[in-house]
């Protein structure tokens, strides 16, 4: 049986001066050491759940609960502890003036001892490749690696759950692949929940499970295969489908036979060259 | 507009001891009508190259043309208002750059700037919050209680109501969701072929470079290393990842299945529906 991390009960969300809610009624659990991709349109209420989840906004209605702790004012220290946010922009969340600065300023807050602090400010950066650059100044980065300094800042207060809120959108292609790299392989090496809120359906297509959202709720949710499924739905919600599914979808209209709906570029690749061999 | 950039440089903090060199020998023609989408690495360049466009930078060395004006590096250029006013620039994430109480104002602000009347202005916002697919409703809205994705719109009308012609996008869709992304780029299409506009875009992104424009130039190491149409540009694709690019995908998945299949087909194919139609031909036809 799998092990329940977080759990949304009936979670209903409304910023002042609203007439929508942002979320409502949304219930789901997340299990631990999955990956899984929150996806929607701008606007679907995709952020407001990380905003939730961490307790930045507070839900009007529903009840969150954080490994068996319920989130609320009095808890959120504790449960910040454990879940750990990477935001969208990484100009606006470097606050050190070098690279061991920034990670160390998260330790200085939660009270970590001097020595411990050193030793986490390193071996955090050298997970994510990015040890060599101890002293250097934010501007000399590139998005990639300021979002892995941001990352490394996060794994410093050894959190069990991390959040990645659109973490790669800015990024170039390049910066988006290491990014998700070094995730994919903290994840691996520590066990980690990954909880990735993204529209990226390419970046979707490798998570354990998606969550689809639209208009504040819970649209669908199942694996890559089940959601990719949704075909022409998902482009009505806003959304894309992946390029393997295209190119499939392409080839049936074609007159040839394809064996399941989602096949990988490399599974597609395959299909046809045994198509051929058939012939 | 034609525009023209022959030989250019540019030299940050020139004479100084943090000079930096940024492009060097850039040549490159924008004819009027053109759709060019520059690529290359973050630092490769081409934002310093775009600013050229528009005369905010001005080339340490060489020629730039512009329509009929000329700048020239060392020398006094006059002018340059006018230069601005023909050439709309949309920066990254240009809603940023708001700051009006209310989206009409922020709209008229950049043509008042250059001497259009309130009257006259307040016609091209109109017209331009229709053409970026918002409704006149949010006139009166202050642009700061917007959803990004209209305050991106906004900021783009606010570059339209100018009337250039010419654009240059500096990633216009960076952040947007894929609908507000393909949105978008087909209005900066549609206008690009209905008022005969020079286009200028700098991307990240592959597909949008094969989908939309007519040709393409690679930037590194501030240095211009390679110009070509789509075709031309994506066919080759050792080098382009030799340079450290991307191809679009539907080039990619072409080569991978001609690896497997041990063939080669007779062209690159830029979208879906050529490939698969190049493809489903080959295997229904002859057995090789």
């Amino acid at each position: 049986m799998r092990k329940t991390v977080i759990s949304l009960e009936n979670v209903s969300f409304q910023y002042e001066n609203q007439s929508n809610f942002a979320l409502q009624n949304v219930s789901f659990d997340i299990y631990e050491g999955e990956w899984l991709a929150i996806v929607g349109h701008n606007g679907s209420g995709k952020s407001t759940m990380a905003k939730l989840l961490n307790g930045l906004q507070f839900p009007q209605q529903g009840e969150i609960t954080v490994c068996g702790i319920g989130l609320n004012e009095e808890s959120i220290w504790e449960i910040r502890k454990k879940l750990g946010m990477v935001f969208q922009n990484p100009d606006n969340q470097f606050v050190g003036t070098t690279v061991q600065d920034d990670v160390a300023f998260g330790l200085e807050n939660h009270g970590i001892q001097r020595d411990d602090m050193v030793f986490r400010v390193e071996d955090s950066l050298k997970k994510v490749k990015m040890e060599h650059f101890l002293n250097q100044e934010p501007h000399h980065l590139s998005g990639g690696q300021k979002q892995r300094v941001a990352i490394a800042g996060v794994l410093a207060l050894r959190p069990s759950i991390i959040i990645l809120d659109e973490a790669t959108s800015m990024l170039d292609p390049k910066g988006r692949g290491e990014v998700l790299e070094t995730v994919r392989a903290l994840k691996e090496e520590d066990s980690l929940t990954v909880i990735s809120i993204t529209h990226d359906l390419e970046e979707a297509a490798k998570a354990d499970r998606i969550i689809v959202m639209n208009q504040g709720e819970v649209y669908r949710e199942g694996s890559p295969e089940d959601i990719f499924s949704l075909d022409d739905e998902l482009i009505h919600l806003g959304l894309d489908i992946p390029f393997s599914i295209k190119m499939s979808n392409a080839f049936r209209q074609k007159g040839i036979d394809l064996s399941k709906h989602y096949l990988s570029e490399e599974e597609l690749v395959n299909e046809l060259w045994t198509f051929r061999s058939k012939i | 507009m034609d525009i023209s950039l022959q030989n250019i440089e540019y030299r940050y903090q020139a004479n100084t001891p943090f000079e930096r060199l940024a492009i060097k020998d850039v040549s490159i023609d924008i004819p009027n009508g053109t759709y060019m989408a520059l690529i290359g690495h973050t630092g490769s360049g081409k934002s310093t190259v775009l600013q050229h466009l528009n005369a905010l930078l001005l080339p340490t060395e060489g020629t730039v043309f512009i329509g009929s004006h000329e700048i020239k590096a060392k020398q006094k250029n006059k002018n340059l208002r006018q230069i601005r006013q023909r050439v709309g620039i949309v920066f990254q994430f240009p809603e940023h750059q708001l700051f009006e109480e209310s989206v009409e104002k922020d709209i008229i602000f950049g043509p008042m700037n250059f001497g259009v009347s309130e009257a006259d202005a307040k016609v091209r916002a109109r017209l331009a919050l229709k053409q970026v697919g918002l409704s006149e409703e949010i006139l009166e809205k202050s642009p700061f209680d917007l959803s990004g994705g209209q305050m991106r719109r906004v900021a783009i009308a606010g570059v339209l109501a100018m009337e250039p012609d010419c654009l240059v996008l500096d990633e216009p869709t960076a952040g947007l969701d894929p609908r507000g992304r393909k949105e978008i780029m087909d209005m900066f299409y549609t206008l690009h072929k209905d008022r005969n506009l020079s286009t200028i875009l700098v991307t990240h992104s592959m597909e949008d470079a094969a989908r939309y424009a007519d040709q393409i130039v690679i930037m590194q190491q501030g240095q211009v290393v390679k110009q070509g149409t789509p075709v031309e540009i994506f066919s080759s694709v050792p080098e382009l990842v030799d340079m450290g690019l991307d191809v679009p995908e539907v080039v990619r998945f072409q080569r991978k299945l001609e690896e497997k299949l041990g063939l080669r087909l007779e062209k690159t194919y830029l979208s879906i529906e050529e490939l698969s139609t190049a493809v489903a031909e080959l295997l229904r036809g002859a057995p090789v």
